[in-house]
C-alpha cells in the first residue's frame, strides 16, 4: 500500500469510526437516561424535578467544566475510535490512559500515525471489554466473593490499586523525561505537602499539572533539550 | 428498608442493566474488529495488534477487580444492578460516591443512608448521577470530529526531519497526571490528623518494582516482560501493602 493509499484508506476508516461512535454514543445516552424512569415507572414513582435539578447545578457546576477539559486534553492522547469508547466506558484517567501509553510503548508506534490511533483504539477497546467481562463475572459471584473482596487482610491491597498505578507508570515517565517531571512533580508535592485540602482535588490538580508539564515540555522542545 | 432493597436488586433491573451493557459491549467489539483488520489492511505486523491486545487484557485485570470492589461499595445503598451499570459506563468510584452523595442531600436526605432511602430518592439520585456524567460523552457527539480534524492526524515533521512536539506533548501530559497523584500521596503522608503513608509506600514499592523491570527490558533485552512489567509492578506493590498491614 502507498502513503497516498494508505492516507485515504485511514481518513475512510476515521470517518466510519466517527459515524459509528457517534450513533452508539447517542443511543448509550437514551438508554442510560432511559433506566431511571423505566425503573419508576415500574415501581410507580418518578425522579423528583426540584431534587432533579438542585442536584443537577450542584453536580453540573464541577463536572461539567471538568467534562470539557478532559475531553480537551484526553481525546489527543486517546484518539478517535479511543475517545468515543473511553468517554462511554468511564474510568479515563485511572484506567483507559495508562492503558493507551502502556500499548503505544510496547508497540512503539509514534503519535499521530494511523498506527498509533489503531492501537489506541484496540487498547481502549480491549480494556473495556476486560473490565466488562471481570465485574459481570463478580456480579454473577458477589455473593459467595464479598468475604474475600472485604476481607480485613486483603483490604490495604484493594485501597492501594491507584497508588501502586501511578507509583509503577510515574517511575516509567519521569525516567524517560525527569527535566520535564522535575518542576509539577515538585510543585504538586509542595501543594500538598503546604495545603493538605488540596489532597483530596486530585482530579483537579491534574489539569494545571498536566498543563505546567506541557507547558515545560514544549520550551524544552524548543530549546532543542528533548 | 427491605422492600426497597429487594426493588433496587430485582431481577428486571438485571436484565435491563445487562441489555445496556450488552450494548457497550459489542459497541467495544465492533471497534476492536474495525481497527484490527485496518492495521492488517495498512501493513501492520500481526504480532504487533495481537501483543497490544494482550498487553492491554493484562494491564486492565488488576484495575478492573478494584472497580468490582466499587460495585460491592455502592451497592449497599444503590443496589447490585444500578451499582454495576454505573461503575461499567463512564463511571469511575470517586464521581459516583460523590454525586451520590450531593443528589441524596438535593432529595432532601442527610446523605446517602441506607434507613432514609425510598424508590423516589432512589430514582432521582440515579437520574442525577446518569445526566451528571454526560458531559465527555455530549462532548464527542458534536465536537470530536472538528476538534481532531483541527489538531490534525498526520505526524507533524520539523523541517530538520525531526519529530514535532505532538509525540513529547502526550508524554508531558501524562507526567503532569503522575506528578498530580504523586505529589497527594506525598501530602498524605505528612504527619498530621488523618495522615496515610500507605499510599505513598504502595507508590514507593510499585516503583521499585518497576524499575527492576525496567532494567531487564532495556539493559538485558528481555523485552517479552514488557506484556507484564506493569500488572506485576502493581501486584508486588499491593502485596507489600498486605504484608506491612500484617507486620505493624
Amino acid at each position: 500500500m502507498t502513503e497516498r493509499e494508505k492516507t485515504e484508506f485511514f481518513e475512510e476508516y476515521n470517518d466510519g469510526l466517527h459515524r459509528i461512535g457517534r450513533i452508539t454514543l447517542v443511543a448509550a445516552v437514551i438508554l442510560l437516561v432511559g433506566i431511571p424512569f423505566v425503573i419508576g415507572i415500574i415501581n410507580g414513582v418518578m425522579p423528583e424535578g426540584r431534587g432533579f435539578i438542585s442536584g443537577f447545578a450542584k453536580v453540573g457546576i464541577i463536572y461539567i467544566p471538568v467534562a470539557i477539559v478532559e475531553f480537551l486534553v484526553y481525546s489527543p492522547m486517546l484518539g478517535v475510535g479511543g475517545s468515543y469508547l473511553s468517554f462511554i466506558t468511564g474510568n479515563v484517567t485511572n484506567m483507559k490512559i495508562p492503558c493507551v501509553m502502556n500499548s503505544r510503548d510496547i508497540a512503539q508506534t509514534t503519535v499521530g500515525t494511523p498506527e498509533n490511533e489503531i492501537i489506541s483504539t484496540i487498547s481502549v477497546a480491549t480494556s473495556a471489554i476486560v473490565t466488562t467481562l471481570v465485574i459481570v463475572v463478580g456480579v454473577i459471584l458477589l455473593a459467595p466473593l464479598q468475604p474475600v473482596l472485604q476481607s480485613e487482610v486483603l483490604l490495604p491491597a484493594f485501597n492501594n490499586v491507584v497508588p501502586a498505578l501511578f507509583g509503577a507508570l510515574g517511575l516509567k515517565y519521569f525516567a524517560k523525561s525527569p527535566q520535564i517531571a522535575f518542576i509539577p512533580v515538585l510543585l504538586m508535592t509542595l501543594l500538598c505537602v503546604f495545603v493538605p485540602a488540596a489532597i483530596s482535588q486530585t482530579s483537579l490538580l491534574m489539569i494545571p499539572c498536566g498543563g505546567l508539564a506541557l507547558l515545560i515540555g514544549f520550551w524544552l522542545y524548543k530549546k532543542g533539550k528533548l | 428498608m427491605n422492600d426497597y432493597l429487594s426493588r433496587v436488586n430485582s431481577g428486571i433491573f438485571y436484565l435491563l442493566v445487562a441489555a445496556v451493557l450488552g450494548f457497550i459491549t459489542i459497541m467495544c467489539v465492533v471497534f476492536l474488529v474495525k481497527s484490527y483488520r485496518a492495521g492488517i489492511r495498512i501493513g501492520m505486523d500481526k504480532k504487533v495488534l495481537k501483543k497490544a491486545i494482550t498487553s492491554s487484557a493484562t494491564f486492565t485485570l488488576l484495575p478492573s477487580i478494584s472497580i468490582l470492589l466499587g460495585v460491592v461499595a455502592l451497592s449497599g445503598t444503590l443496589g447490585v444492578p444500578f451499582s454495576w451499570l454505573r461503575l461499567s459506563v463512564i463511571g469511575a468510584l470517586q464521581y459516583e460516591l460523590n454525586v451520590a452523595e450531593i443528589a441524596a442531600q438535593s432529595f432532601g436526605l442527610s446523605g446517602l443512608r441506607l434507613e432514609e432511602m425510598s424508590m423516589g430518592a432512589f430514582v432521582t439520585i440515579a437520574l442525577v448521577m446518569t445526566v451528571g456524567i454526560l458531559g465527555g460523552v455530549f462532548c464527542c457527539i458534536f465536537f470530536l470530529k472538528k476538534y481532531m480534524n483541527k489538531i490534525g492526524k498526520s505526524p507533524k515533521k520539523e523541517k530538520n526531519g525531526k519529530p514535532g512536539f505532538g509525540a513529547h506533548a502526550t508524554t508531558a501530559m501524562f507526567i503532569g497526571l503522575c506528578g498530580a497523584y504523586i505529589g497527594s500521596y506525598v501530602g498524605k503522608a505528612v504527619p498530621r490528623e488523618g495522615a496515610d503513608w500507605m499510599p505513598l509506600f504502595v507508590a514507593a514499592v510499585a516503583a521499585a518494582a518497576m524499575a527492576v523491570f525496567e532494567y531487564f527490558i532495556q539493559k538485558k533485552g528481555k523485552a517479552v516482560l514488557e506484556n507484564f512489567s506493569l500488572a506485576a509492578s502493581m501486584l508486588i506493590a499491593m502485596a507489600a501493602a498486605v504484608l506491612i498491614q500484617l507486620a505493624i
